[in-house]
């Protein structure tokens, strides 16, 4: 075993089959309540409807089920495992009090057309979360129906079209810079805009002589991240901003990375017009393996009367209800009123920091980013001299002599405890390393990851193949995707399995 | 790789032959080089017709897609069946696994493309960036 | 601030080793006239207890377990069995993210592998995507994929599709240039075939129906498949109450089915998080949106999953991309898969069966004292209720029996009156659907508070 490798050891991990291979006859992990009423024939009720058998669904006990899932859980990484430095992603602690409340039995059990009447404690909820959310944004409006940032995103360009097409023109273009999120530029088309790329400058921001030349009437909003997704603040957003409204479009604001705003500053204040949050980045909803998301979507006044039905609203007899008849609305996004769960969960952790720890948060997110930044800067590149804010983006410029690129380097750090950064986004950072520490980790968890960090560098100098082989300790090694992707298994069928698992 | 001089290039990175009023279509060695892995190639059917210039597919990496653009103009006689169950023919041998013959409809339209030796002082200048 | 894990010294020596004196130089990029000069208005942190202590008077003011509750229209109430929460809470599962790193992220993606067989199995499709938000977005998603297929640019809806799924489709299709034909309902609930027909043209993408449909009446898929591949359309079923895949029949002779997969164990959270999904041919994969987990080898040719065709997304498409979809819904979707996997082949089936009996049987007694809409083809788990007075009144009345009522209809189907949509499960009791069926009586009967206590 590397010395040099602190944080993580070797460990005796369970081999698992697929949960269809344990599967046989008789098995049952179930047992229904006494039917109360007469029973029926299926055949009979449903006749040439009726379902002869399930096939290879299959068939175990509780036990088997228990290990089963715990086993496979034992082959992933977690932000409860460690530092998880995925750039752009926010893996910060979840807290535990969030899933307690989210559980209860009037949250949990509750169904969305249940009457008012019976559901004021779940309007309540979202009433104080759109508060708290519009306050932290500078903003006069919000909708909580998106369900993830990506439909957030397709919310506000579609506020926009609706804002414009009132002004008597819905436009037919979106700006985006070129370091933009993947999901902005699908978005704009999925809206029915075109896309309009928009480079950015040697400080990797938008850059204003562009923008000028770039705006025009025919441009209905510019869609910008802030920080960007090089974790820098845009610092002259004011300008853009300005250059965007008079030429009467709008500014939408990527909120992935307002984890590094909340507190200091508000977008609403400093001239976004739209803007998406991402609950599970920024208020701490648990990311659970890639999902669930909650993308609400905040705005100015202007765009209020077109946001998604229902709206959550005061009655005249001071209860709670939604409002369905608002004739300018872009419509629906999603059925019910978007991922209530989460919009739980964010609501407590807003609660159990307060606009004190709210702000400590943010703070401790932007130290530990620089610290990483300090000390590993002339280890690794730093393609951008301005100063970073939540996260840092290095390059592997340096490593690439011994012909090692940033997805080695991040299959090295796997061997040495820790989840790797994101690998080669944003596109503008040739062979980009984007770390985000975020503000739950410890100055011991951030010397251990720079540590490694230090000493994989050594080991691109002095062993090369160490880094290029890499990962060493997992239970299984880098996995052929070309073979996966040439002759695609998606499912698993009897049989007709090439590779059985050890 | 040396590319064969009987073909024409794009700045594009795809190549043509032209046997009488037919061209015959693939990428280039540089192509596949970059895009590494090809694990498809989306082709259109006998009958399109294609403008020089214009996307007439594309071609995947595991990681990448990359558009194909028309050398020439034309319409669409035959398509390479073999790619879609063997695209890494496109990595092994790129200037042999042609993607798609043609009937050309403006054969002049050649003489714009680059000859082998171009193409190779292209790529050249194009990496060293 | 207990979620910080860092002391005042801790932050005093990174600061110096950053080299400046204070945090605020590290906010110096922000311009100053933008700052926030004052505190937010919000209040100061709270104690955990007191946090419990508030959202536990939310949870009260909230109607729950407390009640019999018979709505269902495309939000299900099905026993969670504890298991479900005992393994999506570990923080291996729950705290991860997109497995971008298959090496140490092998416990997702094989959930997901087997979560896209089970779906594969019950659904009667070939392959079937990680998951996506919900039904209704699935369901739209389903259509754009159609319209990617086919080339062709619009559809037709049958009007007995839930309203809300409609309703999103809408806000998306008016963008893409779309257009939706609507297709009325027959007298026995099921959409009017001739009709459909009719509304099919040389452009049109595809045919979306609901089976069970948002009434609870089963479609006849396979006459709708023929109709529609007669005219080159493609077929797609949308599937809310994922529970009737137990004992009804799939749709195989769909292209594409878009589920909403929320009755598999997830919790009803007021609408939401859930989780749809998408189903569909192998031909078609490549037009499928959403994230896809395939199997493969590594070196020494062990078995494993990684995320693949992820040419398709928006992270290497861009702007050309099949969706601008980021997340799935994966934690819902390992609840699903937990769920599948407990009841199993023949669970499933008994399960599916129970909620047609307590159907069934409703069905019977809600005829005693009302008219029962929509007779001669098979329901599923829910019907529709016809009365004499409106059923908001009914339902107010009802509330304080306990009982919250069906779904009144005349904000979606003004055309059918008074009527409103019922739904039974397997946890709907003999005792709450007899008392429910005396309620909408026209004659007074003396009101019952129904107990929510398993009788012993």
């Amino acid at each position: 075993m590397n010395r040099k490798i602190k944080k993580a050891t070797t460990h005796v991990i369970q081999n698992e089959g697929l949960i269809f291979e344990k599967s046989s006859p008789g098995k049952k992990g179930y047992k229904l309540p006494e039917l109360d009423v007469p029973e029926v024939n299926p055949s009979q009720v449903l006749g040439n409807a009726a379902r002869a058998d399930l096939g290879n669904m299959p068939e175990v006990s509780e036990i088997e089920i228990i290990r089963h899932f715990t086993r496979i859980s034992t082959w992933n990484y977690g932000v409860d495992t460690g530092l998880y430095p995925l750039g752009s992603c926010t893996m910060k602690y979840n807290p535990r009090i969030n899933e307690i409340v989210a559980r209860l039995d009037g949250l949990a059990n509750a169904h969305p057309y249940q009457p008012e009447k019976v559901s004021q404690g779940a309007l309540l909820i979202l009433q104080a979360l759109r508060k708290a959310l519009m306050e932290i944004c500078g903003m006069e409006a919000i909708t909580l129906q998106p369900a993830a940032g990506a439909h957030g995103e397709l919310t506000g360009i579609l506020l926009v079209r609706a804002y414009l097409q009132s002004q008597g023109n819905p436009r037919k273009k979106i700006l985006i810079p070129d370091s933009a999120h993947g999901t902005n530029p699908a978005t704009a088309a999925i809206a029915g805009y075109e896309v309009e790329n928009l480079k950015s400058n040697a400080h990797g921001m938008v850059d204003i002589p562009s923008l000028e030349a770039q705006m025009n009437e025919d441009v209905a909003a510019l869609m910008v991240t802030n920080p960007n997704t090089v974790g820098l603040f845009e610092q002259e957003i004011h300008k853009v901003a300005e250059i965007v409204h008079r030429k009467g479009g709008l500014v939408y604001m990527d909120g992935a990375n307002m984890n590094a705003l909340v507190g200091k500053v508000r977008p609403g204040d400093f001239g976004i017009d739209v803007m998406h949050l991402n609950l599970h980045k920024t208020f701490s909803t648990p990311h659970g393996g890639g999902g669930p998301g909650s993308g609400p979507v905040a705005c100015k006044k202007i765009m209020e009367p077109f946001l998604p039905i229902p709206v959550v609203v005061t009655k005249k007899d001071g209860t709670l209800g939604f409002d369905y008849d608002r004739p300018q609305s872009i419509g629906r996004v999603r059925a019910f009123y978007g991922n209530f769960g989460m919009h739980v969960r964010a609501l407590a952790y807003i609660m159990a920091n307060g606009r004190d720890g709210l702000v400590q948060t943010t703070e401790d997110a932007v130290l530990n980013a620089n610290y990483i930044r300090k000390k590993l800067d002339g280890v690794y590149e730093l393609p951008y001299s301005t100063p970073s804010m939540h996260e840092v983006v290095f390059s592997d410029h340096k490593q690439t002599a011994k012909g090692i690129k940033t997805g080695d380097i991040a299959k090295r750090l796997i061997d040495y405890g820790f989840h790797p950064y994101t690998v080669s986004f944003p596109m503008i950072v040739h062979g980009a390393l984007m770390i985000e520490p975020t503000e739950s980790e410890s100055l011991e968890e951030m010397d251990l990851f720079i540590d490694a960090m230090k000493n994989i560098a050594e080991e691109c100098e002095n062993t090369p193949e160490v880094v290029l082989s890499a990962p060493h300790t997992t239970r299984i090694g880098r996995l052929d995707e070309t073979r996966a992707a040439r002759q695609p298994i998606l499912r698993w069928k009897p049989q007709a399995q090439s590779a059985k698992g050890d | 790789m040396a590319y064969p001089a009987d073909l024409k290039y794009t700045k594009e990175h795809e190549w043509i032959k032209v046997e009488g009023d037919t061209g015959i279509i693939g990428i280039t060695d540089h192509a596949q080089k970059a895009l590494g892995d090809i694990v498809f190639v989306e082709l259109p059917k006998p009958g399109a017709t294609l403008t020089q210039g214009k996307s007439l597919g594309t071609v995947e990496s595991v990681k990448a897609v990359s558009d194909i653009y028309a050398p020439a103009s034309g319409t669409v006689t035959e398509v390479n069946q073999e790619l879609n169950t063997a695209p890494e023919k496109v990595n092994a041998d790129p200037h042999g696994a042609w993607m798609l013959k043609v009937k050309l409809s403006n054969p002049g339209e050649v003489k714009n493309l680059l000859s082998a030796a171009d193409y190779e002082k292209f790529v050249a200048e194009e990496d060293g960036h | 601030m207990r979620y910080l894990p860092k002391s005042p010294t801790d932050r005093e020596l990174m600061l110096r080793e950053i080299g400046i004196r204070s945090v605020d130089e590290l906010f110096a990029p922000i311009p100053a006239e933008y700052r926030l000069k004052r505190e937010l208005d919000i209040a100061p942190s709270m104690a955990e207890a007191d946090i419990l202590d508030w959202f536990r008077q939310r949870a009260a003011d909230t109607a729950a377990s407390g009640y019999a509750n018979f709505l269902g229209a495309g939000a299900y109430h099905h026993y969670r069995p504890v298991v479900i929460d005992t393994l999506i809470s570990r923080g291996e599962f729950f705290t991860a993210y997109t497995p971008y790193q298959p090496e140490i992220s092998q416990g997702t993606l094989q959930a997901i592998f087997e979560f896209q067989t089970m779906i594969c199995e019950l659904t009667g499709m070939e392959v079937a995507n990680a998951s996506m938000y919900d039904g209704s977005t699935a369901a739209t998603e389903a259509v754009l994929m159609a319209a990617r297929v086919t080339g062709r640019r619009s559809a037709v809806v049958a009007r007995s599709v839930h309203p809300e799924y409609r309703e999103v489709l809408a806000s998306y299709a008016k963008n893409q240039g779309i257009p939706l034909a609507e297709v009325p309902f027959l007298e026995n609930g099921r959409v009017n075939a001739a009709a459909l027909e009719k509304a099919i043209t040389d452009g049109t993408a595809c045919v979306l129906i609901q089976s069970p449909n948002f009434f609870g009446t089963i479609e006849d898929v396979a006459a709708v498949a023929e109709i529609a591949h007669r005219k080159g359309a493609l077929l797609v079923v949308a599937i809310a109450e994922a529970v009737s895949l137990g004992i009804v029949k799939p749709p195989t002779e769909a292209d594409i089915v878009a589920m909403e997969a929320q009755s598999f164990g997830v919790p009803l959270s007021f609408g939401g998080p859930y989780a749809g999904v998408i189903a569909t041919k192998e031909k078609f994969v490549r037009q499928m949106p959403g994230r896809l987990v395939g199997q493969t080898v590594d070196k020494q040719g062990r078995r494993g999953f990684v995320l693949t065709l992820s040419t398709r997304e928006q992270h290497i498409r861009r702007e050309k991309a099949t969706s601008n979809i980021c997340t799935n819904q994966a934690l819902i979707a390992l609840m699903a898969t937990v769920f599948m996997t407990v009841y199993g082949r023949e669970g499933l089936k008994e399960l599916a069966t129970q909620n047609l009996a307590k159907t069934a049987y409703a069905v019977e007694q809600f005829g005693k004292t009302a008219k029962v809409l929509f007779q001669g083809a098979p329901r599923f788990n829910e019907f529709v209720v016809q009365t004499s007075k409106d059923p908001k009144t009914l339902n107010g009345r009802m509330l304080k029996q306990k009982i919250i009522g069906g779904l009144p209809l005349k904000k979606f189907y003004p055309e059918l009156g008074n009527a409103s949509l019922w739904c039974c499960t397997e946890l709907t009791r003999r005792v709450a659907i007899e008392a429910a069926a005396t309620a909408l009586s026209p004659q007074k009967a003396k009101p019952q508070v129904v107990s929510t206590e398993v009788a012993q």
